[in-house]
């Protein structure tokens, strides 16, 4: 079991460094441009903000999930030949 | 990097890293982990009304990633999850009107505050006896009366406090439902409709999804054995965070922004803690569940005295 820990451990922090220049990226190109957008939603129209804030973390999460599983299956089967 | 929307000023990386620190601990314990977010945003100077609402925004993303790490284990019981639904987003409504009353009375900070640290303190007071309770008891004395599906020693659940949700089971006030995942045979719906409510009420009111609540009392009071309590509850909590994030949205309680940094460091964190659950039993989650409550405690109690958050 030990072995199997190390293992997931090397696979995370892998995973965890093409994630993070993937995240960065995000930031400067989506994120930024996204802010005065949304605060002018939120001030002029509650409710559109509303559906369209759900809408978003919904849409990364399941955006992320399969990022997260796609990086660990392609890592993996390398870091084990 | 600024947040127009609460008008606060925050480093990504601060937001990252407390996402992902929630993030393995949602996935491992199945809690929202608002018990550390709401301080942490709280420490920062966001407003305590964008602290609830803006947690319940980042949960939603984290418990997709964390529940569908826990469905390829097995360990969702849907049909509880989809019960618990009802009395949850009840709850949450409830908890969200509360929100809404104490916005006029400017003892906001404070009343969630203390009703934070209050509940906390309990719960983790009362895991710390049941955990050495068990560890003193007899295995064979307080051993679950099935073994659950896929048979593993690991998912062997011990409680020594087994017996109220015999008595919980034996509540005879119909409807009752089955729920053979979990290997209840028979329970009043009211008894899960009351948990759920329970949760909700706390999810709103508090912020998160009040699994710091709801994963106990799904152990403790509905017998539920921990690794499914932890898959069901994140499946729960997509759907009453969902809602609670579009109910506190349109009372202008959430920063989409602040959530989808922080969700970014969470998507992570979250699929590392549901791997990590393969490898503990019930009991040492459960044990390992005690400190966290603790530490939001002490971070709560140092925002209320040195005044961040209360403009």
């Amino acid at each position: 079991m030990n072995k199997a820990v190390a293992n997931s451990v090397r696979w995370f922090l892998v995973e965890l460094v093409i994630y993070g220049a993937l995240m960065a990226g995000y930031f400067f190109l989506v994120l930024s441009f996204l802010g005065s957008w949304l605060d002018r939603l939120f001030v002029n129209d509650r409710r559109d903000y509303a559906w369209i804030a759900l809408a978003l973390i919904i849409v990364q999460g399941v955006f992320l999930e399969a990022l997260t599983r796609r990086l660990l299956s392609f890592i993996r089967p390398r870091m084990e030949e | 990097m600024d947040f127009p929307i609460s008008g606060t000023h925050i480093a990504p990386l601060y937001l990252v890293v407390i996402g992902f620190v929630v993030g393995v601990l949602g996935g491992f314990f199945g809690v929202g982990g608002s018990f550390l977010v709401g301080p942490a945003l709280f420490g920062v100077g966001v407003p305590m009304n964008f602290v609830v609402g803006t947690d319940l925004a980042h949960i939603v993303g984290k418990s997709i990633v964390a529940a569908r790490k826990h469905r390829t284990l097995g360990n969702i019981d849907m049909k509880l999850g989809l019960i618990m639904v009802a009395g949850t987003i009840a709850g949450v409504e409830t908890g969200a009107q509360l929100i809404q009353a104490l916005k006029r009375t400017a003892r906001l900070d404070w009343a969630v505050g203390l009703t934070f640290i209050v509940i906390l303190v309990v719960i983790s007071s009362f895991m710390t006896w049941e955990s050495l309770a068990t560890l003193r008891a007899r295995p064979s004395r307080h051993r679950s009366p099935r073994t659950p599906p896929g048979g593993q020693r690991a998912r062997q659940d011990r409680t020594a406090v087994a017996g109220i949700s015999r008595t919980i089971h034996r509540l005879n006030l119909p409807p009752f439902v089955s729920l053979p995942v979990s290997g209840v045979e028979r329970v009043s719906l009211w008894a899960i409709l009351a948990v759920a409510y329970l949760g909700g009420v706390l999810s709103g009111f508090s912020g998160g999804g009040a699994g710091y609540v709801r994963l106990p009392c799904l152990i403790y009071l509905l017998g539920i054995p921990t690794h499914i309590a932890v898959g069901t509850d994140l499946f729960e909590i997509i759907i009453s965070a969902g809602y609670g994030t579009l109910s506190h949205a349109l009372k202008g309680n959430v920063d989409i922004l602040i959530a989808l940094v922080m969700h970014t460091g969470a998507a992570v964190g979250a699929q590392m803690g549901a791997t990590l659950t393969q490898f503990f039993g019930g009991q040492r989650i459960r044990m390992a569940f005690i400190p966290l409550p603790l530490i939001g405690v002490a971070i709560m109690i140092h925002g209320l005295l040195t005044g961040h958050g209360s403009k």
